[in-house]
């Protein structure tokens, strides 16, 4: 089926989304859309999926002019989408997940639908059991189940986002073996990703996405410089920084490995120095958030050892990292790091007076007006948090922190923030590297990572690359490491 | 010119979201009058004149409205945590029986001071307790605690009631009116011929105020409401959160347990059966109606206990069912929720056309 | 004959009593498996069951009686639906306070109907069946409204399991985003369950006041929302298991009228308060155990078979609010 995409636009508020995307997928083809964190991929397969309408534009299918009002429409035009996280239920077994949704009123065909599901099984090689309870799949084998089933409702267009996160390498061959074999088949495939080699593997023609707009679209064979050019664009002029001493040794992580329901982040071994800023550079989900976590104290190591100054940390409580001057800043503002219904005079007394009895408002307040005025915040004291933009939740979050810190651990410090309350930010992070704070810090912006971090890791996967000195990198290279290949 | 109805706009505003409710709840509580067959504006006029017709009435509103108001203040606790204190109602009964506790082991203290004092502790002690256990169910034992809370209400009557018919019966012998009353030095001493205590109601006045200062000027209670607004950043901040939880249900059952002492010393002179009344339920509602905020409290208090004061009147007067003081109680708040309810979806929509 | 003994009459009778908790049950547990929590079911029996009463008296029929109650267990629900899903109000306060409000409603309105005799559900005894040993009694000697408890049971496990309907309700409980990827209606869904389960609340009130505890009076039923509700949990929030939950508890209450006499040391409160002290503790143990920590040394075959029996989670969708983006 022949998809046209023509003039998308959908803006969110004041965020341009998608400004005018068009696009055309040739029956038969497997098409990658590339970019960014934000660079408008989901919001324009969201649209082509029926989850929300846009504001302008058209969307033709075969020619005809369709209007893809939900999920269940787009369904019935015969396009399926594959999310990042399958959109499964977990406690249904994987048979009652496969009938789910197929069309008829009463009667479930349990024994027709078994057989279909292990003929598709069959055809495409993969080994599900009809009788397991979906919780218990690992992220591959829910991600076949979803296809499956899928082509079981007849669908003529797969959207796959981000299919190859969380999944294994085998699982992973599987699948492009498989979306191969469908596109031969005459169906349209869009493979929307992050990831150049895959890409460069998978794709007969690619289009790239940057901040809402199309930069670019080209056929195979395509070389990672170009694609690299039009994902990222020019790399600005390094910014110069002042060099600085870095103290004794911090953080010491020896073997580390991070164990998790979706992902498993193989051993490592690192020492972070006082003073030292390390920035954590991939794709969103590749075991940056388990990295952190494991920093923080939230989540223990499942092998190794976490040394912090020189105590043993590795099985120790969140209040014991707590104690020793470890922070983390996670990127749900509003749902992990504030308090929605509170006021930032409330926070500021919660955050900073940690004896007596008594709130002491009135010195609550000045410390509140201090850090109003220091981290430019644009509110008052009695504001409440929910209330405020969503670059000043995260001032209010960076002005919350303790002020003396060994490790401060931020995930995406200046993520929806304009180059001048970056700056002011970063000014504030590296006050606190030049006081002896070491700093870890999550971010899709390359040149923010070039800029302030002293080490880049990269993060692919689950496996974690040997540090990368950021004096000696350059953003497209970084480009292709994150794209998972060496440049 | 053109100011005036903007004002007058912007004051319906502000006054709409209370006198809406209540305009609702006596439109709705009429139609159910004039469907029995009574006039409403007779029957609104007996619970008014109930409550307050004359000196004994509006004592008696001023002494219904004290177990009303120490609940509502321990309600107001856990609702700051985010907890629906179902269970509150237990806490009463639980009081009520440490208070009477005190008075039949040690029926022959002749110092009221003491007595009465002793009594109050051993409501404390039994409301806490009664909250505490609540607590551990919940806070450990993962149980949701509505039906925690339930469950141990139907434990707490039946205690009541095996007290009153077994260890604590009547010299004459075992009734369902109570036990035997109190003497003389465990009761609170009332002001003149009246049913008033004075000290009944200095608690009340102190612990609602008490609340109000411990949610708003204590770290603890600052941390509380951390935990009911965003426990997942409160433990993020170092908050622990099952210790302040428990804490809650304690402090909850302080307040409960004196209502409950204040029930058994200063209004029966005994216990008897189903002691706590629906207070506890009633102060749920007292707690939404206020919108959590301590200061409005006493107000809706007062308008309750009138009603609750004031209704008997209508089947003394009018024949009809003293019930009908609970469906005006009851359909107020339900009306306060729906109205708020619309009045944001109706804002929201407004926002969303004017982006 | 055994069928005379004591015991098994008074099996009979736990049959009996337990039916309205088994409407209650299964009616609340439809509308939480689609993710929404009715928790004004101590006013809405209460107030069904005077609703129900009154209907039948003034016609006659006790097949109005049911209707009638239904109707209000019905309207009583999609106000707690609609409040939760149109107007994003908690739907937790919003049935407490209808709790409160249907209570003291039915007090007010059935107060001239306190203690009249009315039309009851006629006995049915099917021939045959009711030969039967220990099973006859219990089962095939009764009333309409314990038949049809018997089938709403087997019928809503049968809907559960065995329909795509069933799987639907599923879905849009445990997981509405992926339902309604799927292209179902998860708020219309939701609107329709709890509609469904509201009219099966109704039918509890007026199984009470026309069946098992006949007549009105003041807090009638009152106590019993409340036990339905705890049933749901305690059953896992599957139908055999809400109606044996159901069963228990009637047979926790009828045991007390039996042990009394037997044991006259015991105060009769103990009996009173056993079912509900019991209830918090089966609460505790259903909450404490996790099947999958339990089996996962265990064959598959095995632990399959006891993370099926063990489950007693709730939906994971119950309570929380869907909407499309």
């Amino acid at each position: 089926m022949q998809i046209e995409l023509d003039g998308i636009c959908k803006a969110f508020g004041s965020v341009q989304a998608n400004s005018n995307i068009s696009l055309t997928v040739e029956s038969g083809t497997i098409h990658g859309l590339l970019g960014e964190n934000g660079a408008g991929k989901t919001t324009l397969m969201k649209v082509l999926t029926g989850y929300i309408s846009c504001d302008s534009g058209s969307i033709y299918l075969d020619g005809r002019l369709v209007k893809v009002g939900s999920p269940a429409v787009a369904t019935r035009l015969g396009i399926g989408m594959l999310h990042q996280d399958p959109l499964d239920v977990p406690r249904l077994s994987v048979l009652q997940n496969f009938c789910l949704g197929s069309p008829g009123f009463l009667r479930l065909y349990r024994r027709q639908s078994r057989q279909k599901l292990l003929d598709l099984c069959q055809r495409f090689g993969f080994e599900l059991d009809p009788d397991e309870l979906v919780r218990n799949l690992t992220m591959g084998e829910r991600q076949q189940l979803e296809l499956l089933r899928l082509l079981n409702m007849g669908v003529r267009t797969i959207i796959l986002d981000e299919p190859t996160t969380g999944i294994s390498e085998p699982q992973r061959v599987l699948l492009f073996k498989t979306l191969h074999k469908l596109a031969d088949d005459g169906l349209s495939i869009i493979f929307v990703s992050h990831k150049l080699k895959e890409v460069q593997e998978l794709c007969s023609e690619v289009t790239v996405l940057r901040q809402g707009q199309v930069s670019g679209r080209i056929r195979a064979p395509f070389t990672s410089d170009a694609l690299v050019e039009m994902m990222f664009g020019q790399c600005l002029a390094r910014n110069q920084r002042s060099q600085v001493q870095f103290g004794a040794p911090l953080l010491r992580l020896e073997d580390a490995a991070i164990r998790s329901y979706r992902l498993d982040v193989a051993p490592f071994s690192l020492v972070v120095r006082a003073g030292e800023v390390i920035g954590l550079a991939g794709l969103e989900g590749s075991g940056q958030r388990l990295f952190m976590e494991a920093c923080a104290g939230i989540r223990s190591l499942s092998a190794g050892h976490l040394v912090l100054g020189n105590k043993e940390l590795s099985s120790a409580p969140y209040a014991a990292f707590r104690r020793a001057g470890v922070s983390y800043v996670p990127a749900a503002r509003l749902e992990e790091g504030l308090i929605p219904g509170m006021t930032l005079c409330e926070h500021f007394a919660l955050a900073y007076q940690k004896q007596g009895i008594l709130v002491d408002w009135e010195s609550a307040e000045v410390l509140t007006r201090t850090r109003i005025g220091d981290y430019g915040i644009v509110g008052h004291p009695d504001t409440c948090v929910e209330e405020l933009s969503g670059g000043n939740q995260q001032r209010a979050l960076l002005s919350l922190l303790p002020d003396e810190l060994s490790l401060l651990l931020l995930e995406h410090p200046t993520r929806g923030l304009d180059i001048d309350s970056s700056a002011r930010i970063w000014a504030r992070l590296l006050e606190r590297r030049n006081q002896g704070s070491a700093i870890i810090f999550t971010s899709t912006d390359l040149d923010e990572l070039v800029d302030y971090a002293d080490r880049i890791l990269v993060f692919s996967g689950g496996i974690i690359s040997e540090p990368v000195s950021s004096s000696e990198v350059t953003c497209e290279q970084l480009g292709y490491m994150i794209g998972g290949s060496r440049a | 010119m053109s100011s005036e109805p903007r004002f007058g706009l912007k004051l319906w505003y502000k006054v709409s979201p209370v006198l809406l409710p209540v305009f609702l709840a006596l439109a709705f509580a009429s139609v159910l009058l004039l469907g029995a067959d009574a006039n409403p504006l007779e029957a609104f006029g007996s619970i008014v004149s109930g409550a307050f017709g004359g000196v004994n009435n509006i004592t008696d509103v001023a002494m219904s409205m004290v177990p009303l108001m120490l609940c509502s203040a321990g309600m107001l606790i856990t609702f700051a945590a985010g907890l629906w204190n179902i269970g509150i109602e237990g806490q009463i009964i639980a009081g009520a029986i440490g208070a009477t506790f005190v008075v039949q082991t040690f029926p022959d203290i002749t110092s009221p001071a003491l007595f009465i004092t002793l009594v109050l502790l051993g409501g404390v002690v039994g409301g806490v307790f009664w909250g505490l256990l609540l607590g551990l169910i919940r806070a450990y034992g993962g149980v949701n605690e509505i039906f925690a809370g339930l469950g141990l209400n139907y434990v707490g009557q039946a205690i009541t009631n095996y007290l009153i018919l077994g260890p604590w019966k009547r010299a004459e012998g075992a009734t369902m009116s109570g036990t035997e009353p109190f003497p003389e030095a465990a009761r609170m001493s009332t002001l003149g011929d009246t049913r008033a205590s004075l000290l009944a109601i200095i608690l009340a006045v102190v612990a609602i105020v008490a609340v109000y200062y411990l949610l708003r000027n204590t770290r603890w209670g600052l941390r509380l409401k951390a935990i009911g607004l965003n426990d997942e950043a409160a433990r993020r901040l170092g908050i622990k959160d099952r210790k302040s939880l428990l804490m809650a249900f304690m402090v909850a059952g302080i307040m409960a347990g004196l209502a409950g002492a204040v029930q058994v010393t200063a209004v029966r002179y005994r216990l008897i059966p189903g002691v706590s009344g629906g207070i506890g339920y009633l102060s749920q509602l007292v707690v939404l109606l206020s919108g959590l905020r301590a200061e409005i409290v006493p107000l809706v208090v007062a308008f309750f206990a009138a009603v609750q004061v004031g209704s008997p009147r209508l089947e003394l007067r009018l024949g009809l069912d003293a019930s009908l003081g609970g469906v005006l109680q009851a359909s107020v708040v339900f009306f306060f929720v729906i109205v708020r309810g619309i009045r944001q979806r109706l804002a929201e929509r407004r926002l969303a056309r004017g982006q | 004959m055994v069928n005379d003994a004591l015991w098994v009459k008074t099996l009979a009778s736990v049959i009996a009593a337990g039916s309205p908790l088994v409407f209650a049950g299964i009616g609340e547990m439809l509308n939480e498996k689609a993710g929404i929590t009715n928790l004004s079911l101590d006013g809405s029996i209460l107030l069904s069951a005077m609703a129900g009463f009154v209907a039948a008296y003034a016609s006659g029929s006790v097949l109005w009686g049911f209707a009638a109650a239904m109707a209000v267990g019905s309207i009583i629900a999609l106000i707690v639906a609609s409040s939760s899903i149109a107007l994003k109000q908690d739907q937790v306060a919003v049935g407490f306070v209808l709790t409160l409000l249907c209570t003291d409603l039915s007090t007010f309105l059935g107060k001239s109907y306190v203690s009249i005799p009315g039309p009851s559900v006629p006995h049915l005894t099917i021939p045959v069946l009711a030969e039967l040993p220990v099973i006859g009694p219990m089962f095939f000697d009764q009333n309409i409204v314990v038949y049809a408890s018997f089938i709403l049971v087997l019928a809503a496990w049968f809907w559960i399991n065995h329909t795509r309907q069933g799987l639907n309700l599923r879905a849009i409980g445990e997981r509405p985003e992926s339902a309604f990827a799927r292209g179902l209606p998860v708020n219309r869904m939701r609107y329709i369950y709890t509609a469904i389960g509201g009219a099966l609340v109704g039918c509890a009130g007026a199984a009470y006041s026309l069946s098992v505890k006949l007549g009105w009076s003041q807090g009638h039923t009152a106590g019993f929302g409340w036990v339905a509700l705890a049933i749901v949990i305690f059953g896992g929030w599957r139908p055999v298991r809400v109606a044996l939950g159901a069963y228990l508890f009637g047979a926790l209450k009828s045991l007390g009228s039996i042990l009394q006499p037997v044991y006259p040391n015991i105060p009769s409160q103990v009996f009173q308060a056993a079912p509900f002290a019991l209830m918090v503790v089966a609460l505790l143990v259903v909450s404490a155990s996790n099947p999958d920590k339990l089996g996962r040394y265990l064959p598959t075959g095995l632990r399959r078979a006891l993370a099926h029996i063990m489950d007693a989670s709730g939906p994971s969708g119950l309570g929380k609010r869907f909407e499309q983006d």
